[in-house]
């Protein structure tokens, strides 16, 4: 008896485009269905529609959902309001935005309680206390009086589970329940939903765009694309072999280390806006195995041992075949220059550089504190390289970055640039640029393309004359694969992925030796991610540039990078070549790190999980930043330990590889 | 020539601005990317609407601008002696309106005045009642076919203009036919402003149309004088308000620290300071300064505009803390945006990334701020009035108007129309240029607008 079923759900704009265009699908109590796709196939409408809380402009326009034996359309809004949180609860993916910051947790937790338990009263804090500490938050009684602003990210997405499990549903919708959050947190509250999930047998709904989280958490998976499913299976089956071209698609785009010497396949193309494609395939643009009967007629639903796909290739006889692709991700690992970093010359050589940021109090502003952002950071990068800088959200990554460019001034160290100091000079602006993470707030809205690229030449007298600037804005559009004649349009025209070609090529337009990319692709999708490390490999190669390249995926570090460092609370933990570390991590942080990712072969792997949050770089746990948490925490760990060799290459720093001798 | 043009220090401001405005249309005209957002205002029919009404104020108030002395009779010597009055080009068009001075009040379209009066009939006795007025409706002898003459007159009017209309469509379109090219609504607009406009000329020539006020003076010639009053207030305050507002806002929130201290300083001890007190300081002074120097002043006209700059001038520096505020906080949040922080890595010095980035994305703001303190100033302009440190009570103004009015306003029965004039005017004027800027903000946003790229 299926919980929960969808049938030919339709939902349109006002003026009729259809965002969610005909999707049925089932989940059975205690089963997680998983929608997987790209941002703007309608995942999130589809779910909102079942809450019937579209937006306005946004309209039901047919299809049932029948959940528990009620069809959800036909109730009245009053029943329906029972329905919302009783039956059916719903995690959002910004934590930070969906606790109200002016009420206390317990407060938020207690109305969902009398609304649909119709607990008041005493039992509400008992029952506030229970339901935060089955989500795991420690000291539960305390915390039930806190506001969400003394929490961290992922306590406020645990209180959340808590507030939607107040009302005990039967199914849970978690819209992207993960994306905001570290690795290690995700790690930690995908493992909380899969646990809640098991105690209480509820079903979940789980829309997600990361491949990782799928395989973590789903039994079944529809694969939306432009407002479809077109492709319905099993975790199983799709892992093993995905039918669809574009699932096929998805799962080659996805870097690592394995396809590190060849481009990864992205796939052409953005997602067709709604309403574009009328008939045919929707997917038929951007496939490469598309025929002329994929353009005129579109697929029908097909069911192929007991999963279903909407494409041509599984229901025209004469292609009966199928084209079982299997992907062979796991091939041997390609010929990659193992060589070591020493032989390089430096290009950038940095050395104990620090960067701290005064905590001033009172009325004469005293500095009563340091946050020590980067405090103590050597590393050299080689001409034609890649240093990857791997570390979660608040490490002091993205500031080291910029006091590398100057753009925060640096509080002691030194930072060579091709043997030259570049601590208190302005020089060698044109050698090192910056390619930002947000490619939505890198480019200014009120300039055209063609002013944005030339701003850089301009400011640093390149180019004789507007002639020749001109000449090179168009041979930077062809280098990083954009039409020369969108120099004239305004960056709202572009797409996510263009609008990072053409920060990438503002960043080139100067000619620089060194870039560096501050999680230059984790505001995209997966295909359209897939092209820009392309290019960013593809232009390494042309132009012989270096890259710092900072990041918390660790997939786009095993594909692109030659080293990698772990930052830790603005410290480097662990460095080396990106196999060395990758593969055989010796900081019991790095370890943490590379088990809290998900992983897409479903490979038994070992969890290590890490305790707590990190702890603010303001107020650092004195002796290694990281016994609090650690597992493998010791007695010497009080004292910050030091540098520790394990190859030429790979350094650690960590009491358990100290030479005893 | 039996006149010289006179240019008050008003009107010289005024046509600063002009000018100003003149060299921006010149600029943008020469640059296809800039002239692309006023080609979508063209094509937004509420803007054209609303820039059609607006105009017509501008044209007012421009008319109103361009002053002269007439020569009188009498010579002295050699030279000619010019009048002491100084009149505008507005007023002899609209010369029978100015001159058809009535005894005091009477009601839109009356025939008699609002007060009975001791007046002796043919027969020599000495009745009270509502005596006639010397111009309004002095045509007619008969006083029950007055709404037979308006309504004839309202039409005679009303299909000339209607003519006049259809005929200036025809000499710029070539065709009557409302096809491509052409916003229904607008040429609807122009049609129903036309024919308006006739009805009210060919009505006002013997009516008045809106009353007269206590002197007996024809209130639609008052409401129309007070839109140069209202415009300068408006216009020539933000000459003052905008670059203190904007060049301080935005250094302040851009380079933050002691810059931003002190300019945090100056406008909140600024706007500490009760403005109308600081107002009616300046004013006194002014008017003080004014009498000590009674010979730098020998005209009354220029001792009205000599205090109506100061107003504006003191109206600007007591009002550009909002926006300025504003505009620092704005850029606070711009000045961490990654586009910026790219320029800054390119080495971009600061005034260009202050021009090129932060500048024209505070644009909108700036374009909201200014219509609100338009439409907030000359209502301002009203209170100040009322408290009597406003405009030179000799100025023709919405204020005076509203403040004369209100004196009226216990009366029974009660004298409404000054008042509604006044009203109705400011009301079309603020509403007309709210709705302009509303359109070109839209049509200057990026992400409302899907542009066509240049060819």
């Amino acid at each position: 008896m299926n919980l929960l079923k969808v049938d030919n759900l339709v939902t349109r704009l006002r003026n009729g485009a259809a965002i969610v265009d005909g999707v049925s699908f089932e989940i059975a109590a205690g089963e997680t269905f998983a929608l997987l796709g790209e941002s703007g196939c309608g995942k999130s409408m589809t779910a909102l529609s079942l809450m019937r809380l579209l937006p306005d402009g946004v309209a039901n326009a047919g299809g049932a959902v029948q959940m528990d034996g009620a069809a959800l359309f036909d109730l009245p809004e009053h029943d329906m309001r029972e329905v919302r949180g009783g039956k059916m609860a719903m995690i959002f993916q910004e934590p930070g935005l969906s606790l109200n910051p002016v009420m206390t947790v317990g407060a938020q937790i207690a109305e969902v309680l009398a609304l649909h338990q119709d607990i008041k009263g005493m039992q509400t804090n008992q029952r506030c206390i229970e339901l935060l500490a089955q989500v795991g938050i420690p000291d539960a009684a305390r915390r039930v009086h806190e506001y969400p602003f003394q929490l961290s990210g992922g306590m406020k997405q645990r209180v959340m589970i808590a507030m939607a499990l107040a009302g005990s549903p039967k199914l849970l919708i978690a819209d992207e329940p993960t994306t905001a959050l570290d690795v290690t947190i995700q790690a930690q509250v995908l493992r909380l939903l899969r646990d809640t999930q098991d105690k209480l047998g509820m079903a979940m709904l789980l829309i997600t765009h990361d491949l990782g989280v799928v395989a973590e958490n789903a039994h079944r998976v529809g694969v939306m694309y432009a407002g479809q499913i077109v492709e319905q299976a099993s975790r199983e089956q799709l892992f093993s072999r995905p039918l669809h071209p574009y699932t096929q698609k998805l799962f080659a785009a996805l870097p690592d280390a394995a396809r590190s010497g060849q481009p990864l396949s992205a796939i052409p193309g953005s997602v067709p806006p709604l309403g574009s494609i009328p008939q045919g395939c929707r997917f038929a643009p951007r496939c490469d195995q598309a025929w002329a009967l994929c353009r005129e007629q579109t697929p029908k639903w097909t069911t192929v041992d007991g999963r279903g796909v909407r494409c041509h290739l599984y229901n025209s006889a004469e292609s009966r075949v199928l084209r079982t692709e299997s992907l062979s991700r796991h091939s041997a690992l390609s010929t990659r220059d193992s060589a070591l970093g020493t032989r390089y010359s430096a290009l950038l050589q940095v050395e104990d550089l620090q960067v701290h940021f005064p905590i001033r109090k009172g009325l004469l502003q005293r500095v009563v504190g340091q946050v020590k952002a980067v405090d103590g950071v050597s590393l050299s990068l080689p001409q034609g390289r890649t240093l990857a800088l791997v570390g979660e959200s608040g490490c002091g990554k993205t500031t080291l970055g910029k006091a590398l460019l100057q753009l925060i001034p640096p509080s002691a160290g030194s930072v060579r640039f091709a043997g030259n100091e570049l601590i208190g000079t302005k020089s060698s602006r044109s050698a090192m640029q910056m390619v930002f993470q947000d490619p939505y707030a890198s480019l200014n809205p009120k300039m055209r393309v063609a002013e944005i690229l030339e701003e850089g030449m301009t400011a640093l007298n390149i180019g004789a004359d507007s002639e020749t600037r001109q000449a090179h804005i168009d041979g930077l559009l062809d280098k990083v694969g954009l039409a020369r004649d969108s120099k004239w349009r305004y960056p709202h025209e572009f797409s996510g992925g263009q609008r990072q070609r053409i920060a990438i090529a503002r960043a080139l337009a100067v000619s620089p030796q060194l870039l560096i990319c501050d999680e230059p692709t984790s505001a995209l999708d997966v295909s359209v991610q897939a092209q820009i490390l392309n290019l960013l490999k593809a232009l390494q190669r042309e132009l012989g540039l270096s890259y710092l390249f900072i990041t918390h995926n660790l997939a786009v570090v095993e594909y692109l990078a030659h080293e990698v460092c772990v930052m830790y609370l603005g410290r480097i933990v662990e460095r080396g070549m990106t196999e060395e570390v990758l593969r055989s991590p010796k900081h019991p942080y790095t370890q943490a790190l590379l088990s809290a990712v998900p992983r897409i072969d479903g490979a038994g792997r070992e969890y290590v999980k890490l305790e707590g949050d990190m702890p603010s770089p303001a107020n650092p746990p004195s002796g290694c930043h990281f016994a609090p948490r650690c597992p493998k925490r010791m007695a010497e760990c009080t004292a910050y330990p030091v540098e520790a060799e394990i190859s030429a290459t790979h350094v650690v720093r960590c009491h358990l590889y100290d030479r005893r001798d | 020539m039996n006149f010289i043009p006179f240019i008050l220090w008003s009107d010289a401001l005024v046509f600063l601005l002009l000018a100003a405005g003149g060299v921006a249309a010149w600029y943008v005209r020469r640059r296809e990317h800039l002239l692309l957002p006023w080609r979508r205002v063209a094509r937004s029919g509420v803007a054209m609407v609303s820039l059609l009404v607006l105009s017509l104020f501008l044209l007012v108030g421009f008319l109103d601008t361009l002053h002269y002395r007439s020569a009188l009779p009498q010579t002295n010597g050699s030279g000619k002696v010019y009048s002491p009055e100084v009149l505008s080009v507005f007023d002899s068009l609209v010369g029978p309106l100015r001159t058809h001075t009535e005894k005091t009040y009477s009601e839109p379209f009356a025939l008699v005045l609002y007060a009975k009066e001791s007046i002796s009939d043919a027969q020599g006795n000495i009745v009270r009642d509502y005596p006639r007025l010397q111009y309004g409706g002095a045509h007619l002898s008969d006083a029950s076919r007055r709404d037979a003459d308006v309504v004839k007159r309202a039409l005679v009017g009303g299909g000339l203009g209607l003519l006049v209309g259809l005929l200036s469509f025809y000499l710029t379109h070539g065709t009557l036919r409302c096809t491509s090219g052409c916003d229904r609504g607008v040429f609807i607009a122009t049609l129903i402003l036309t024919t308006f406009i006739g009805a009210i000329a060919n009505l006002a020539i013997v009516y008045h149309v809106l009353g007269t006020d206590k002197v007996g003076q024809d209130v639609l010639y008052l409401s129309l004088k007070s839109i140069r009053t209202g415009l300068i207030i408006g216009t020539v305050t933000t000459l003052v308000t905008l670059p203190l507002a904007l060049f301080l806002g935005v250094a302040a929130g851009y380079f933050r620290g002691w810059v931003d201290d002190i300019i945090q300083y100056i406008y909140t001890v600024l706007s500490s300071i009760p403005s109308v007190l600081l107002i009616a300081a300046m004013v006194l002074m002014m008017q003080l300064f004014i009498d000590k120097h009674a010979d730098w002043f020998d005209l009354a006209a220029l001792r009205a505009d000599a205090r109506l700059v100061v107003l504006c001038l003191i109206l600007g520096l007591t009002s550009w803390t909002g926006l300025c505020r504003l505009l620092r906080g704005e850029t606070l949040k711009l000045r961490e945006m990654e586009y910026i922080q790219a320029a800054q890595s390119f080495g971009v010095s600061s005034l260009r990334i202050l021009t090129r980035h932060i500048m024209p994305n505070v644009m909108h703001i700036i374009l909201i701020a200014l219509v609100m303190d338009f439409s907030a100033l000359v209502l301002a302009e009203a209170v100040l009035s009322y408290v009597g440190v406003g405009v030179d009570p000799s100025m023709i103004s919405f204020g005076t108007m509203i403040n004369a009015a209100r004196l009226e306003m216990g009366r029974e029965p009660m004298v409404w129309w000054a008042l509604a004039a006044a009203f109705g005017f400011m009301l079309v004027l603020v509403l007309a240029a709210n709705l302009f800027a509303d359109a070109v903000r839209d049509a200057f946003d990026p992400r409302l607008n899907g542009t066509e790229s240049k060819a």
